[in-house]
């Protein structure tokens, strides 16, 4: 029987944008796009696209739809996933939906996999990089009344249900979870596999399915956002570094330490 | 009035968290504040000395390390509907961060997520969030009740007040099925000196190169009574347990003196480190943003500055 896996996975900018490109337009209280760096697929998504791959190479049937809501979608970041293995791309492709909260997105999410059909798993990013509030995957599991286990660092199929591990601060939990739920990923899990020719070629072939609001049955009025975003901004920072300069490296070493001590700081 | 319900979580030697006692601070901050503590059912000796203005014990949280968090979560929505608070605060750790998304979801309430600041007037909160990994900082404006908040560690200084607050205690729910089980937790060996209480750190990057120099990293913390901490990338790489990772998805420090041997600073890092009182930075590019970030630094590679340094701090500390 195929085990069917929806990946949830969030178009970002790229979090490896050097700070000096990073610009806000106060005016507007939106990131500006940085000049010659293309959005990406969210990190932690990759990480849940590898891990349902990872059932996949141990032998079991999946279905790997990867599932994303936006807008100005760009295809070559989007189709990562699909080079790296997954199946199905399917896009909720509206104009905002780049900048709905996170409830918003919640309800579309669950609209468009109420829309998509039968599923046994969801697998989510731990959070996005773009705004950083570790939601959404937490929220569906709410709305959809799906048992819920965060931060999963290892998982595998055990007959019916999935054994995985949870990451927590000072270790891990073995735990068991039922088929169908949700489970947030985070990067413990591995670095995400990167894409072979094939499956490049494969990719550029898939055409991703698109659905637009209407399609799922929703209205902007579903949208309205709980928060209202009053201000944006890159906070100051005033701090002068002291550099420490010896007469060569071993030196500085010692001065540094001098320099803490006199300062009481050790 | 603002009424406030706080989820004030315990460690395991019965102590309130210093993120609890923080959160009591920002609580108290908003104007004509109510403070109702929530406490898990066994720690309620100590809760009665908190400086609120009530305390209700609710059992399940004292279970909630189970990490999967269905009963509590059901709890705390029962209690919340029933005593419609204006703000429910918890802090950003493991069940703050999952329990107050399932509260908010559960009860279609707002929700923000480790907040820096907060201030609320006439029926609405505002909050201020780090965004884009701390690159960016977002105001809110919240007016809808209840409002869910998530505390940053170290963004409000704990309270040193104590009180006498009324205790009760409020019946769980219907047992809750539990539909996803725990069988084992596995931790980690205690290090003498927990990373999140460290009055020194001392922390690695990709540019160590490898795992053999975090043992000189623990020379060095082990010198200064302090604990060894990790940037992610040391952590993916492998070279020390992601115990030991500092910043936004790791843990956050606030030591008297941050020392940072080949990171880069890159700002999900320092949203771990940045509340520390002095960073110290060893890094061999003068370009890189850790030296924005720190008060003394040494540029140069870490291979000839660190034993030396380690060798002064030594002889100092003799
Ligand atoms: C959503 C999200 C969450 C994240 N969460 C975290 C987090 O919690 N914690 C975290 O740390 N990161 C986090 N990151 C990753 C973060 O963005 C950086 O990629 C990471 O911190 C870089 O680690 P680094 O500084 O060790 O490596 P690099 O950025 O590669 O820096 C290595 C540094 O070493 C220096 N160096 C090299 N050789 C030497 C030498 N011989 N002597 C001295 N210096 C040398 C180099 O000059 C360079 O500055 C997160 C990223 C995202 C997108
Ligand atoms: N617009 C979106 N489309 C698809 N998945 C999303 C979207 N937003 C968030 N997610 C998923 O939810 C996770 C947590 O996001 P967030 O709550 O925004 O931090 C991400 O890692 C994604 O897996």
């Amino acid at each position: 029987m195929t085990l069917r896996i929806v990946v949830l996975a969030k178009q970002v900018p790229d979090p490896e944008t050097p700070p000096s490109q990073f610009k806000i337009d106060e005016s507007t209280n939106s990131v500006l796009p940085p000049n010659g760096v293309p959005p990406v697929v969210n990190g932690f998504d990759l990480n849940a696209v590898e891990a349902a791959l990872q059932l996949r190479d141990a032998g079991a049937d999946v279905e790997i739809t990867v599932l994303s809501v936006g807008s100005e979608f760009v295809m070559d970041a989007m189709k990562k996933p699909l080079a790296m293995g997954a199946d199905r791309l399917v896009l909720v492709d509206d104009e905002g939906l780049d900048r709905i909260d996170a409830a918003a997105t919640v309800k579309v999410l669950a609209a468009a996999i109420e829309k998509d059909g039968p599923f046994d798993l969801i697998l989510g990013g731990r959070q996005a990089s773009d705004w950083d509030q570790a939601h959404v995957t937490l929220g569906l599991a709410e709305v959809l009344g799906l048992p819920l286990v965060s931060l999963v660092q290892k998982l595998e199929l055990d007959g019916d249900s999935i054994a995985l591990r949870r990451v927590i601060p000072d270790g891990y939990q073995v735990v068991s979870a039922p088929t169908p739920s949700v489970l947030t990923i985070t990067n413990e899990l591995g670095e995400p596999r990167y894409p072979n020719l094939r499956g490049i070629m494969q990719a550029s072939r898939k055409k991703p399915e698109i659905f637009s609001l209407v399609d799922l049955g929703l209205s902007d009025s579903d949208l309205s956002p709980k928060l209202e975003l009053k201000r944006l901004y890159v906070p100051e920072s005033n701090r002068q570094v002291e550099l420490i300069e010896g007469d060569d490296e071993a030196d500085s070493g010692v001065k540094l330490a001098l320099r803490l001590r006199k300062e009481k700081l050790i | 009035m603002t009424s406030i319900l706080l989820v004030a979580e315990f460690d395991e030697q019965g102590d309130v968290t210093q993120g609890a006692l923080q959160a009591i601070t920002a609580a108290k901050s908003l104007s004509d504040a109510q403070v109702t503590a929530v406490v898990a059912g066994d720690a309620s000796g100590s809760a009665s000395s908190l400086a609120v203005d009530g305390v209700v014990t609710v059992s399940a949280i004292a279970a909630a390390d189970n990490g999967i968090f269905e009963q509590v979560t059901a709890d705390l929505a029962a209690l919340v509907v029933s005593s419609s608070p204006d703000v429910v605060i918890f802090s950003k750790s493991d069940f703050g961060s999952v329990v107050g998304a399932r509260l908010a979801f559960r009860l279609d309430a707002a929700l923000a997520a480790d907040c820096i600041e907060i201030s609320g007037s006439g029926g609405s909160v505002s909050v201020t969030r780090p965004v884009y990994g701390g690159s960016a900082l977002a105001e809110f404006e919240i007016a809808s009740s209840p409002a869910v908040l998530t505390l940053r560690a170290g963004a409000f200084e704990p309270t040193g007040d104590t009180g006498s607050p009324s205790v009760e205690s409020h019946d769980g729910e219907a047992t809750v099925e539990q539909r996803a089980l725990v069988s084992d937790t596995v931790a980690e060996a205690h290090e003498s000196v927990r990373l999140e209480d460290a009055d020194f750190v001392v922390s690695g990057g990709r540019g160590l190169g490898g795992p053999e120099p975090f043992s000189v990293l623990t020379d060095l913390a082990n010198v200064l009574g302090g604990a060894v901490g990790a940037s992610r990338a040391a952590c993916d790489a492998g070279w020390i347990d992601h115990s030991h990772q500092v910043g936004l998805t790791g843990k956050t420090v606030s030591p008297d003196v941050y020392i940072a041997v080949a990171i880069s600073g890159a700002s999900q890092h320092m949203a771990g480190c940045s509340s520390s009182r002095a960073i110290v930075a060893i890094n061999k590019d003068g370009d890189s943003n850790i030296f924005k970030e720190a008060r003394f630094g040494v540029v140069g590679d870490w291979e000839k500055v660190l034993p030396s340094f380690l060798a002064t701090v030594r002889d100092l500390k003799a």
